[in-house]
């Protein structure tokens, strides 16, 4: 079980000026990240989703607080 | 038989050397035994690609020798000419703005 909120946090703070919205999709482990940033300008896809999961490596895992992580990264300026 | 962590690492090199489209899944791709690995493999498909893919499930260190080496926390991973091309959600992406079809297209 993941606390949104926290998960939320988590992106802001990586990613200063982002809009993010995290959504349990099924028990509270399997959750969707919608991130909206400036830092995605420019930069590809898979470097996008790896700055978001890094940003939450800590949580990420077979074991750990999250199972699943979806993501869509969108570039806002 | 006992297999040491040397040789999981060396079988997934070998894997992504040596096939040109390579996917690290849960299960296989006529069984796939999670939604996001059946859903990566519908968008290989679909794209025409053809593919080698490996299960991840029958020893826990395949997972963290490959996650240790890609640098991606997450299954299934999708390999193109060696290069990781990402998970579910990018191949989806890619599947539907139909680049995926050009990436292996391009691969084969």
């Amino acid at each position: 079980m993941a606390e949104i909120r926290e998960i939320e946090e988590l992106l802001r703070v990586a990613l200063p000026g982002s809009e993010v919205s995290v959504q349990d999709m099924s028990g509270g482990d399997h959750l969707y990240a919608h991130v909206r940033a400036p830092q995605f300008a420019g930069m590809p896809l898979l470097e996008q989703h790896r700055l978001v999961n890094s940003a939450v490596a800590h949580l990420l895992g077979p074991g750990l607080p999250i199972h699943a992580l979806k993501i869509k990264t969108e570039v806002v300026q | 038989m006992i297999v040491t962590e040397q040789q999981i690492e060396q079988e997934i090199l070998d894997s992504i050397a040596q096939n040109r489209v390579m996917l690290f899944m849960k299960g296989t791709p006529d069984m796939p035994r999670c939604g996001f690995s059946a859903q990566t493999v519908a968008c290989l498909r679909d794209a025409g690609a053809e593919f080698a893919a490996m299960d991840i499930l029958p020893d826990p260190r395949i997972r963290q020798a490959l996650s240790a080496r890609s640098g991606w926390p997450t299954i299934p991973q999708l390999f193109i000419n060696g290069e990781l091309v990402g998970g579910c959600d990018i191949v989806t992406e890619l599947h539907e703005s139909g680049q995926l079809r050009e990436l292996v297209k391009a691969a084969a």
